[in-house]
């Protein structure tokens, strides 16, 4: 590889095709935006490859003195790794996905979703506390665009919700950052503050204060409202990237920052998060059970999967914390093919309704096995993705109360209540509606954006080694970072006096 | 210290007052007929005033040499920043004010030469030294601009705009006036290095009412809360450029001018002015941004907007230290190319007859008619609201930088959680023109100056301007330095 700066050129081929596209017409930006995002996957794909497993924590890292204040550093663990990763691959699908269904502003749509890509690439990439703040913020601006300009009906409310609430959460995150640093004497780069130890007394509101932006991002229940209204009104690309990348950054913020950075406070506030995610778990499960509206279902549903990261990132413990890395892949894959889903009939009958369809796997078989794959994999089907990670954060958490692991559990029992409730009416049953019955199955450009993602899944779900294997070192790093806070188990196993030797030889004899 | 090096000291100035009083001469003989000229020469005079001062900045200029007239007058390396700032926002004033008048058929000989002389009074605000200097800057400067907010005479709403901000003005002078007597009878002295020793052992009652007051007046100056209630009126009121020219160059100079009067001869009672700039810099933060959500006009929304962004500066100020004094003057360069550019853009917002129109519903789907329009604007007021990548961010960054280092973190964490609140009429500009359906009645065209000049705006807060970063913040450094900090 050399020193070819591989992450800056991640960050600046998506930049210069969203210039492009703002010049050019629909025709032409569809295309080069298509080739920009696909560029970068190939850009991921060789970052992956030359990974080095086990090798230095931080690796391809960058630095230039551009700015006063802060850096422009760049650098990845195998945990931002595998966000990229999900973020290139699903940038491709979410411009095949609005090939045909964006028609008006196509150069300023693509523009958008470039920018984003930038600005995600650059929050899992930067290592420099103030230029992440500074590309996790800055998504707002595009996001905005994206509901508010291609969104449905209501879409200016749900824009104006989606960035105020977020703004609002993570204002308050800049001034602990600002503390942060001049407590470490100017010192801004984020692998040294993650070995910082900040007094635990300032821990507890700089954790709240993380925790409001967090918690926004990420969503947890009660500040999840934004997003079931941004979900149904942002166009089908933007669901994608909303559930398949944006959510993420929360789930990100925590490993990065809160964990490592306020290991007391996080152990103190623990049972904070625990609450919060078994209410949300149980509560937006069956919220998700009564919704008429596809995208609103799907969207309850990502708040009880977030919450399912939550707990387990908030076991304390290496299962806990790979399986929260794993149902966070695992659910960017899944929920944005959910959308993809949605979007495929969406277009053709133009209407979310759930009511109005019935019966497609009929009139559309192709169609309805891709979405039973996908179902099942958000019910968290042993051999897709989302069991993997599902189980081994409740196996985590299960280590830390087992109180919160039973009732996080019944999350995946309404999951399975509600996505096949959804398939059902859908899929099966009969075919009341003409016009439904009448829909073309899967078109080629169809296959090509969800046959990628199911074989993810699948791949994820029957060698999850590939993925776990890049974090497993960060995660250990973690956990041992972690060990000295890490609140007791709840679970008081009594190792009991061994019967003797003798006894039970006698046992044996007598049988 | 002899009279030649103070002239030499004060050359900008005397190359202002002289071209001034020239192009005044040539006004009343030549007329009207001469005034784009007057203009193009009234530029001439900036930029020569400007290139005299930059040097005294990038070398970080302070000390006794910077001191002119016995104390009265100071060249320093901050003076010097702030006066930068000001000729060039002047500078921006007199390249987009001729089009602006003639449309109107009342372009005048005057404008530039009223210009001209509010510059000079706001270069000698800026390093005004001593209280007399100070009030005859000031008056030099609001005299000039009472005028220039009446302009358009055949305009009811101009016409009530300079009465207005004549009235106003007149009183906030007379408090100040009443402040700087109070100082002086219980000081002994109006220079500033006198008053810091004269409060050095704690402030006496009268003092401190003193102090007071000339606060009040000042705030006046700056349109901070809850002084503010003239300014959506007189900025609506009056000819945008010279909204434009009221928004920029004067803020600067009273800010500096507060910043120097706090600093130098208040700075070992910091404690006593804290307290009254943190309340002043809440409450401007809030009533700007509560203030512009209901509003119709986009003159108006702007002026409640920099009632906010006054805020966000006195935060900086706030902090009381060189770290806050470098972070204002950075916020303050931002603020004035924001400030500069949103005015180009209301400007260039002109319906098919060439009339302007200021309403925020005219804005309507602005995007698909004026794409480039809309997307300067949109970049101008992200970057209003502090939305990073925008270079607005940065202003932002570094007063709350300075006040968190200050330990004034519940005032930081208060003031950037009302922020938000702010946030939210910047977007609704950013709705209007993207989201709505076109109103399509901006169609006017616009000329080459006022395209150049939105597009250096337009540039200077895009991300690229965070390279400029480490050059601005050095000179702001090296001003905040050069101030005599009396702690």
């Amino acid at each position: 590889m050399g020193d070819f700066p591989i992450l800056t050129a991640m960050l600046v081929v998506p930049l210069i095709g969203a210039i492009a596209c703002l010049f050019l017409d629909a025709k032409p930006a569809r295309m080069v935006a298509l080739l920009a995002t696909l560029i970068d996957l190939a850009l991921g794909i060789v970052l992956w490859a030359n990974f080095d497993i086990g090798g230095a924590q931080w690796q391809f890292t960058e630095r230039a003195n551009l700015f006063a204040g802060f850096e422009y550093a760049l650098g990845i663990d195998g945990i931002a790794l595998m966000l990229i990763m999900l973020s290139v691959f699903l940038m491709p699908i979410c411009i095949g996905a609005s090939w045909e269904a964006i028609t008006k502003r196509v150069g300023e749509y693509m523009c958008a979703f470039l920018v984003m890509e930038t600005l995600m690439i650059g929050v899992f990439a930067a290592q420099d506390i103030f230029l992440f703040y500074i590309f996790f913020e800055a998504g707002l601006i595009p996001m905005y665009l994206i509901i508010g300009v291609w969104g449905g009906q209501n879409r200016i409310y749900a824009a104006y919700k989606f960035f105020l609430y977020t703004l609002l959460g993570s204002v308050l995150m800049l001034i602990a950052m600002l503390w942060m640093v001049n407590f470490a004497n100017g010192e801004t780069s984020i692998p040294v503050l993650m070995e910082t130890n900040f007094p635990a007394e300032a821990q507890t509101w700089l954790w709240l204060a993380f925790f409001a932006s967090f918690a926004v991002k990420m969503p947890m229940w009660p500040v999840h409202t934004w997003l079931p209204d941004a979900h149904v009104q942002a166009p089908t690309a933007g669901s994608v990237i909303l559930a398949g990348v944006l959510l993420k950054l929360g789930g990100y913020g925590f490993i990065r920052f809160s964990l490592p950075m306020f290991p007391d406070a996080s152990a103190d506030f623990g049972w904070l998060v625990w609450g919060l995610s078994m209410v949300a778990v149980v509560v937006t499960s069956l919220i998700a059970l009564v919704q008429h509206d596809m995208k609103k279902l799907i969207a309850y549903s990502s708040v009880a999967h977030m919450a399912i990261v939550t707990v387990g990132l908030f076991a304390f413990n290496v299962q806990g914390l790979e399986g929260a890395m794993m149902v966070m892949l695992g659910h960017g894959l899944v929920s944005g093919a959910l959308f993809l889903c949605v979007g495929v009939i969406y277009d053709r009958l133009h209407t979310r309704e759930i009511d109005r369809y019935g019966g497609l796997s009929i009139n559309m078989p192709a169609y309805a096995v891709l979405f039973m794959l996908f179902t099942m994999a958000s019910v968290g089907l042993p051999g897709t993705s989302n069991f993997v990670g599902e189980f081994l954060s409740l196996a985590g958490i299960y280590q830390a109360n087992s109180w919160v692991a039973f009732i996080c559990t019944t999350g995946i029992i309404l999951g399975a209540a509600y996505m096949l409730y959804l398939y059902r009416r859908i899929c099966f049953g009969e075919q009341k509606n003409a016009d439904a019955a009448a829909m073309p199955d899967l078109s080629v450009r169809e296959w090509l954006l969800l046959g990628p993602i199911a074989a993810a899944v699948l791949w994820m779900g029957v060698y999850p080694e590939s993925f776990l294997a890049p974090m497993r070192s960060d995660i250990q790093i973690l956990d041992a970072r972690l060990a000295a806070a890490a609140p007791e188990g709840d679970a008081h196993l009594e190792i009991g006096e061994g019967a003797s030797a003798q006894e039970e030889h006698h046992e044996g004899e007598a049988h | 210290m002899d009279l030649a090096a103070s002239l030499g000291l004060v050359a900008p100035e005397i190359v202002l007052s002289l071209s001034g009083l020239v192009l005044l001469l040539l006004a009343a003989w030549g007329g009207d007929k001469g005034a784009r000229v007057i203009s193009v020469a009234a530029c001439v005079a900036l930029g020569g005033a400007f290139a005299l001062v930059a040097p005294s900045v990038c070398t970080g200029a302070s000390g006794p040499d910077t001191v002119a007239f016995g104390g009265q007058f100071r060249a320093d390396a901050f003076a010097g920043l702030a006066k930068l700032m000001i000729f060039a926002a002047s500078g921006a004033v007199l390249v987009v004010a001729p089009r602006f008048f003639e449309r109107l058929d009342s372009m005048r000989a005057e404008i530039p030469v009223l210009v001209l002389f509010a510059a000079l009074g706001m270069s000698i605000m800026v390093s005004a030294t001593d209280l007399v200097t100070l009030y005859i800057g000031l008056e030099l400067n609001s005299l000039s601009a009472y005028v220039l907010a009446a302009l358009l005479r055949n305009d009811e709403r101009s016409a009530e705009a300079g009465l207005k901000y004549f009235v106003l003005g007149g009183l906030a002078s007379g408090i100040l006036l009443f402040g700087m007597s109070l100082t002086y009878g219980f000081a002994g002295t109006t220079n500033f290095g006198g008053i810091a020793v004269a409060v050095s052992d704690g402030l006496s009652i009268g003092q401190m009412f003193g102090l007071t007051f000339v606060l009040a007046g000042l705030a006046f100056k700056i349109s901070a809360a809850p002084f503010h209630m003239w300014t959506p009126d007189v900025y609506e009121g009056a000819p945008t450029p010279v909204t434009m020219f009221f928004a920029s160059a004067p803020k600067v100079a009273a800010i500096a001018l507060l910043a120097r009067v706090s600093l130098e001869a208040f700075g070992s009672q910091a404690g006593a002015w804290q307290q009254i700039v943190i309340f002043a810099a809440l409450l401007s933060i809030v009533i700007g941004a509560l203030g512009a959500i209901g509003q119709q006009n986009v003159k108006r929304l702007l002026a409640y907007s920099s009632i906010n962004n006054v805020g966000f500066i006195l935060i900086g100020l706030a902090a009381g230290t060189a770290d806050g004094a470098s972070a204002m003057l950075v916020y303050l360069a931002i603020y004035v190319v924001m400030t500069v550019g949103s005015f180009i853009a209301v400007l260039l917002m002109r319906d098919a007859d060439g009339n302007a129109v200021e309403g925020i519903s005219d804005l309507a789907g602005l995007s698909t008619t004026r794409p480039a329009l809309a997307w300067c604007l949109m970049a101008l007021m992200f970057s209003l609201a502090g939305i990073p990548p925008l270079f607005g961010f940065w202003g932002k960054f570094v007063v709350f930088q300075a006040a968190v280092e200050a330990d004034l973190v519940a005032l930081a964490a208060i003031g950037i959680a009302a922020s938000v609140i702010g946030a939210f009429y910047y977007i609704k500009i950013v709705k209007v023109m993207f989201f709505d359906e076109p109103a399509d009645t901006v169609k006017g065209a616009a000329d080459t100056p006022h395209w150049a000049l939105l597009a250096i705006c337009a540039l200077l807060i895009s991300p690229l301007g965070y390279l400029l970063t480490g050059w601005l913040g050095s000179l702001a450094d090296m001003a905040a330095a050069s101030l005599a900090l009396a702690f």
